[in-house]
């Protein structure tokens, strides 16, 4: 039994705690304090609430964090994990402030809180170091989650994608926990880094290859990947906005630096290989097929799509089929690639969520043709609308670009000069040029099209432009200067991860 | 000369300029963009002046950007890069020039205009391969709206098309880029390093197509050049012109610097094949050109012809078809623009037609002199004749292919009749048709040409004139160029 100091435990928890703080104060001040005022009022503090917990747990995790593991190095913190730690908190709170003025519920209190709880979770994720943390923080984020994506009653669509994504997410949770046991089965340990010692004599072991197929369910479930993503579609279209946002975006970032670690650290021994013509059993091939379904079957579903929220949930399999090319190549320059990818990805999607809940809100559908007129009536939405799609779509400079081309350059150099991972490279960069036609679509929409006379005019109020506006110039800066991500996740991978 | 990257920034800068100004303000607006298109031109002469032409690759920026695999913000210029700056300068100043009369979406289209001026410079001055592609690819979507949004009929297909046929090329260049930097192990991805480094022949001998096809596309190689005769005709004037004059010519510098420098041995090896290609090309153009009934759809089809003896001299493997290739590059350019500009500006937008038997009874060699003279002028040029620019550049691309193989240079010189004769049918039909005076039509009294059209088109001519009578001019700039370090690998390959 290794002796616990609780002290220093609660000051490494220290951000996470802010949270849940903050999570309980707004509950509370709603209920009990504002009760009686307008619902702008509400989410006005709980979002300003939100901002100023998020702000203040970077500061902290910013002036004061020192590399260590606690708990036997069930918690880890490093200067990677405060890094992902400190864009999860600003997804979160963009999505909030962007999604203040949300008329889908009365419980404004209730609301925030689980948006909150739902970013612990995934704080705690990216620090697990032991399986049964992890499993832990995995719930508390996906109930959270659930609970939000039904948390607008009136809607019947919500309810059903509520109900879709808990039925499936429960399935998954079940799947990787019967991987987990079996991996305890395995090596008697239920730390990553003993996990990864303990395997190191059994490669090959089909109890093995029972568990991390298992593993690969559950976090397959989470980052949408084919044949895990069918939930996708429906929660995309059907939740309220920061419940898809927040789904698409800090969820997908945390589960892309949990699922590295499993596999690079837990598997380590048993990668197999995925090299054209050289298949060896491994956790490798196996993430090379799902990545390599996932963005076929995305980008190709997603070019039947007319509503702007399947799209972008298609596009959502997709890209991470695309991430996962990089968690391949965690070994070369891939877990950058992939950090990067993921944080920039979160910010276009929340911003294109942002613009296709806002349209749905002024026009009642998210259809592509709802977007008509844009560009005349609110030229700076639209300007922003082309950042986050193009962003998607990898054109340069934008973030998307960098990220792709970064991950594809990881994983062609995985192998290196054999250029063995190529075929997957080709094949993303296939896929990737299908996809700018559906991208297209939704410009050619927004851009080209001729107005509808009698629908809605399209003007934003000036906090939701404001956000955006915000999202597409991070967008940008970070395209055209990838270093200022790029840099500080170098320096913090030369340290354990 | 440090001024150069000025050309980027400064349209960039213009397009946001152009952006920020009230709509109603129509003037500014139009001003604004060809103050920003003048300054570009006027630093690009200013370098051209002050330039050493024996310096090779002159470093204008060097910086440190994406270190993971290699990438700087490394922007250098040296003989060739300098003649496309100009190239793309007068093209931008004529294409605004020829725009004067937009009034729908003006605001959107001269932004859009300028990103799209913006990246063309930033290509041509890129010396790192990332930084290249980055400029290549931003070139791509306000290619897409302009022709999008103020195109003529069928403008949606035809902007679609355009833009998967370019974003195609483009993954193919992807991947060889993705392959070129792991195999030299992502040190560096400047040209110039790329250049020196032995890539293995194996090697070679795939990713030269994909590199060399890829950026090819966007030059109008046969069989997928089908994108440019729907493109140029859908697309406004402004933007035909660009697409002629200058997007073309990306893709042929493409294939120059990522393809032909880099991977010599691919070269020799896929030399055949794309010299027929390119053969194929001038002749399938020109026969199609000849038999046009839409005066556009003729210049399109005779940019895919003169495309075609570029590609030919860039795979010639030799100095004078190289130096020819380059020379074709602008004079095409030049030719071109002044071709998109009468047919598409001062006839199209007076008659509302482009079909030649519908104009054959517009007498417009007498309503239109200055049209007409022009376009007598400007075919001349596209025919090659001695004195225009035309002539040198396809005579120097055909003795280049001559060393390559005699074949090839004669039935590519067959195609040059056959374009001699397109041309000659479309002058005719269009402005000097037989016909009596009862077979006029009546039609009202069209605008007289306007100073920005008189201007623009004075420009162009003049440009062609200067570079068909006095070729050293430019010729001065290119042959130095190709001493260059840059040509180090394809010296050693057997460049003669």
């Amino acid at each position: 039994m290794i002796p616990v100091n609780y002290g220093q435990l609660v000051l490494a928890l220290i951000p996470e705690l802010l949270l849940v703080a903050a999570a309980l104060a707004v509950l509370g001040a709603d209920l009990m304090v504002l009760r009686e005022q307008s619902k702008r009022v509400r989410f006005g503090f709980a979002a300003g609430f939100t901002g100023f917990a998020c702000l203040a747990a970077i500061f902290w995790m910013t002036s004061s964090t020192e590399p260590a593991t606690y708990l036997g190095g069930s918690f880890i913190v490093s200067e990677l994990t405060q890094w992902v730690k400190t864009g999860l908190l600003l997804l979160t709170a963009l999505t909030v402030i962007l999604f203040v003025d949300g008329e889908f519920t009365e419980h404004v209190g209730e609301c925030v809180a689980l948006i909150l709880m739902s970013t612990v979770g995934m704080m705690l994720l990216v620090s697990a170091g032991d399986l049964l943390l992890l499993f832990v923080a995995l719930e508390l984020t996906s109930l959270s989650l659930y609970s939000l994506v039904a948390f607008d009653k009136r809607s019947r669509e919500a309810t059903h994608a509520a109900l879709q994504y808990f039925l499936f997410g429960g399935m998954a949770a079940a799947f990787m926990l019967f991987g987990f046991s079996l991996l305890y089965g395995l090596t008697g340990s239920t730390l990553i880094a003993d996990i990864g010692k303990g395997l190191a004599d059994k490669t090959g072991d089909p109890v093995l290859l029972v568990a991390m197929v298992m593993v690969m369910a559950g976090l397959g479930f989470k980052v949408a990947a084919v044949p895990f993503h069918l939930w996708a579609p429906a929660v995309y279209r059907g939740a309220p906005g920061p419940a898809a946002a927040l789904i698409a975006s800090g969820s997908k970032l945390a589960s892309f630096v949990v699922l590295a670690r499993l596999m690079f650290a837990g598997f380590s021994g048993a990668e197999g290989d995925a090299a054209w013509r050289s298949y060896t059993v491994g956790w490798m091939p196996l993430l090379a097929g799902v990545a390599a379904f996932s963005m076929v079957l995305g980008n190709l579903a997603a070019l039947a799509q007319s509503s702007l929220r399947r799209l972008l949930a298609f596009s959502a399999v997709a890209h991470a089929g695309y991430m996962l090319l990089g968690v391949l190549a965690v070994k070369e320059t891939g877990l950058q690639a992939v950090v990067y990818y993921a944080f920039t990805y979160g910010l276009a999607t929340i911003g294109a969520f942002g613009v296709a809940v806002f349209v749905e809100r002024k026009r009642g559908g998210d259809s592509l043709t709802d977007l008509a007129g844009m560009a005349k009536q609110s030229p700076l939405l639209a300007v922003c609308l082309m950042v986050f799609v193009l962003s998607l779509a990898g054109i340069p400079p934008l973030a998307g670009f960098v990220g792709k081309f970064h991950v594809f350059y990881s994983a062609a150099a995985l192998k290196s000069p054999g250029l063995g991972l190529l075929w997957l490279v080709v094949l993303s960069i296939a896929t990737s040029a299908i996809s700018l036609y559906y991208y297209l679509q939704v410009l050619k929409q927004a851009w080209v099209a001729k107005e509808n006379e009698t629908a809605v005019n399209l003007k934003p109020g000036v906090a939701t432009l404001a956000v955006l506006c915000v999202l597409a110039v991070l967008t940008v800066i970070l395209g055209c200067a990838p270093g200022l991500i790029l840099e500080t996740l170098t320096e913090a991978l030369k340290h354990s991860w | 000369m440090n001024a150069l990257p000025w050309t980027i920034y400064v349209s960039f800068l213009g397009a946001l300029l152009v952006a920020c100004l009230p709509a109603r303000n129509v003037y500014a607006i139009r001003l604004a963009a060809l103050f920003a298109g003048v300054i570009g031109l006027v630093l690009g002469l200013y370098a051209a002046v002050n330039f050493e032409a024996g310096a090779g690759v002159v470093t204008l920026i060097k910086h440190e950007w994406v270190p993971a695999f290699g990438a700087e913000y490394h922007l250098a210029a040296d003989g060739i890069s300098v003649v496309m700056v100009l190239l793309t300068g007068i093209a931008a100043v004529t294409g605004i020039l020829f725009s004067w009369n937009v009034t729908h979406r003006l605001k959107e289209f001269f932004a859009f205009f300028l990103l799209l001026i913006g990246a063309v410079y930033g290509v041509f001055l890129s010396f790192d391969l990332f930084l290249f592609f980055v400029f290549y690819e931003l070139a791509i979507v306000p290619k897409y709206f302009l022709v999008a949004i103020w195109g003529g009929q069928n403008r949606e297909y035809a902007a679609m098309k355009l833009v998967l046929y370019s974003f195609i090329g483009s993954a193919l260049v992807l991947v060889g880029i993705v392959a070129t930097l792991v195999v030299s192990g992502g040190q560096s991805a400047s040209l110039v390093t790329l250049g020196q480094f032995q890539f293995a022949e194996s090697f070679q001998y795939w990713a030269f197509p994909l590199m060399f096809v890829g950026f090819a596309i966007l030059a109008g190689l046969w069989p997928f050049h089908t994108w440019a005769p729907t493109g140029h005709v859908a697309a406004p004037t402004a933007a035909s012109m660009l697409l002629a004059g200058v997007i073309m010519k990306l893709g042929a510098y493409g294939a120059l610097r990522a393809g032909v420098c880099l991977f010599p041995e691919g070269l020799i090896a896929w030399q055949n094949v794309i010299g027929w290609l390119a053969v194929i090309g001038i002749v399938y153009g020109a026969s199609v050109a000849l038999v046009q009934k839409d005066f556009k759809f003729v210049i399109g089809y005779s940019s895919v012809s003169h495309m075609g003896l570029v590609i030919l001299g860039l795979v010639s493997m030799n100095i004078v078809g190289l130096s020819g290739a380059i020379l074709q590059m602008f004079s095409h350019g030049i030719i071109a623009g002044l071709l998109f500009g009468v047919v598409g500006r001062m006839v199209y937008e007076r008659t509302h037609t482009r079909d030649l038997n519908a104009l054959k009874v517009m007498n417009l060699g007498k309503v239109m002199p200055f049209a007409a003279v022009t376009f007598v002028l400007a075919s001349l040029a596209s025919m090659g004749l001695p004195g225009f620019s035309g002539f040198i550049a396809e005579f120097s691309v055909l003795i280049g292919a001559w060393a390559l193989d005699p074949t090839k240079a004669v039935v590519a010189g067959i195609g040059i009749v056959i374009g001699v004769a397109f041309t000659l049918r479309a002058l005719q039909t269009a402005f000097f048709s037989d016909t009596t005076a009862k077979d006029i039509q009546p039609h009202e009294p069209f605008e007289p040409i306007t100073l920005p059209e008189r201007v623009g088109a004075v420009i162009l001519l003049a440009t062609t004139l200067i570079v068909g009578l006095y070729p050293k001019l430019l010729l001065d700039f290119i042959q130095p160029a190709l001493e260059s370090p840059l040509f180090d690998a394809l010296r050693k390959g057997g460049l003669e």
